[in-house]
């Protein structure tokens, strides 16, 4: 009969190991978020990319902003418009000292079709809180690698009409540029509101 | 992505690549110092050799890019991390190349060794491994853990290796080539039973997956697929991955113990089992 180890060593390690999750488990945030509490999961906003004017931006130069990061295409027909028309509605519903601290930075990843001009176009459609940039794909690829999100192409048509799969959620980044939450496609204007509310609200430490 | 950058890791990790490259450099040189009598076949270097690369491919190449970011490649790489690599590198019994560095391993520091020697048997008791080899993909799947994994790079990385970890031990203990007859391995039968016991709850996470109605894991939703595929689609071809495969991989192992117990049947004289009676832990 082989001999491997006892039943009450095994028991006496499960009960330790359920104990020491149990303590874990006990470790909840205060606030109720909406949306997906990333804090301890992604890193801090940076990247390298280029504005509707063409100029080099980067994560500092929006710092004490709130910031809404949604990537997306121009030629979008679905996820695009309607994200961007939800998010702009919740800023609006802000009252207007914390609408002041928030930015939505819509970021194209179809950049072969998608110039500055035409991405400064769009996002003024959907309100003047949007502020939009692009890059060259590797940029592109380095940012979204940096937050667990890609991109793909689809063989173009002969109008040269492609799809481009892309991220369906939001990510939010506080005033400080600490990733904070993720917004899934499915929440509601107001849920999306009181969250990015709720950061606004946040003293800068 | 194409030829040599496909080979290329697409999220480097110097301790993945200094963890493979030390496993075949310690293999390879026990094959060249061991005694000839105890050096293994060509076929089971290779097949030690194929377990390991594949083990490697899915963790530091282009299919790393696409198991981050479809499901089913996903799923596709967790069947080779915990099922298919160990399932090859068990096969190919490096016992004696364990052998070769146990030997080396100065007596001094074997007391140090003990809580290895604890934590191993503890994850080797035939309750623990199978509980363990089947907990780990149920939780590793659990939807919101899985969305935790693929946000986290660090949890991911934590996701692969321990699949793969767990992986080698459980086959390890399945396909150990010491028989139960002259060692304390795991009996023939017990073995068998632990086969056909992980591939049922395996195969019912699979095919829940595959029979849901709404997306399960909407992690590659929210944050984008490697190309445009429908959702629905990536979905059942990851639970058909985690239904049908593992399931014959657990055939295919029940059938390997049931040649070997055919060949070893009364072959051993019943006094050999008092020679395990004096030994009461297994030596490897």
């Amino acid at each position: 009969m082989p001999t491997f180890i006892s039943g009450t060593r095994i028991a006496a390690l499960i009960a330790l190991l359920l104990a020491t999750f149990a303590l874990v488990g006990c470790d909840q945030s205060v606030r109720e978020w909406h949306g997906k509490d990333i804090s301890n999961l992604m890193p801090p906003l940076e990247f390298e990319l280029i504005d509707t004017q063409g100029e080099a931006v980067n994560a500092s130069d929006s710092e004490g902003q709130v910031r809404l990061v949604f990537f997306g295409f121009t030629h979008c027909p679905d996820i695009c418009p309607t994200t961007l028309a939800r998010l702009s509605q919740a800023v609006d519903k802000l009252p207007e000292n914390e609408r002041e601290r928030v930015t939505i930075m819509f970021v194209s990843v179809d950049p072969n079709r998608d110039t500055p001009e035409q991405i400064a176009a769009y996002t003024q459609f959907y309100g003047d809180r949007i502020a939009g940039v692009t890059g060259s794909e590797p940029q592109l690829r380095q940012l979204v690698k940096r937050y667990r999100t890609t991109f793909g192409y689809d063989e173009p048509d002969e109008n040269n009409n492609y799809n481009v799969s892309h991220s369906a959620g939001v990510y939010v980044f506080d005033t400080r540029g600490k990733a904070r939450l993720l917004l899934r496609p499915d929440l509601t204007v107001a849920q999306i509101r009181d969250d990015i509310s709720a950061l606004a609200q946040e003293r800068r430490s | 992505m194409n030829g040599v950058k496909a080979l290329l890791p697409y999220d480097f990790s110097p301790l993945t690549i200094a963890s493979y490259a030390l496993v075949l450099a310690l293999y390879g040189v026990a094959l060249l110092r061991m005694p000839d009598s105890e050096r293994p076949g060509p076929g089971r270097i290779v097949t030690f050799v194929v377990g390991v690369m594949l083990c490697y491919a899915v963790m530091q190449t282009a299919f790393d890019y696409y198991s981050q970011y479809m499901f089913f490649v996903h799923r596709g790489q967790h069947l080779i991390l915990h099922h298919l690599g160990p399932f090859l590198i068990a096969l190919s019994n490096p016992l004696p190349v364990m052998r070769f560095w146990g030997r080396k391993i100065p007596r001094s520091t074997l007391p140090w060794l003990a809580p290895v020697r604890l934590s191993y048997r503890v994850l080797q008791h035939p309750v623990v491994a199978p509980v363990l080899f089947v907990g780990l993909v149920y939780f590793w799947l659990s939807p919101s853990i899985h969305f935790d994994a693929m946000l986290s790079r660090q949890l991911y990385w934590v996701m692969n290796w321990s699949m793969l970890l767990d992986g080698l031990l459980f086959w390890w203990l399945i396909l150990d080539p010491r028989s139960p007859y002259i060692s304390n391995a795991l009996g023939y039968g017990k073995r068998m039973l632990l086969l056909a016991l992980v591939a049922v709850p395996q195969m019912l996470l699979g095919a829940w997956i595959v029979f849901s109605r709404g997306m399960v894991y909407d992690v590659y939703e929210v944050c984008g697929r490697a190309w445009p595929l429908a959702p629905e689609t990536d979905q059942l071809l990851g639970g058909l991955l985690t239904w049908i495969p593992p399931a014959m991989m657990s055939v295919l192992g029940i059938l390997i113990i049931l040649r070997r117990a055919m060949y070893e049947d009364g072959r051993y004289p019943k006094q050999a089992t008092a020679l395990t009676q004096p030994s009461g832990h297994m030596n490897t």
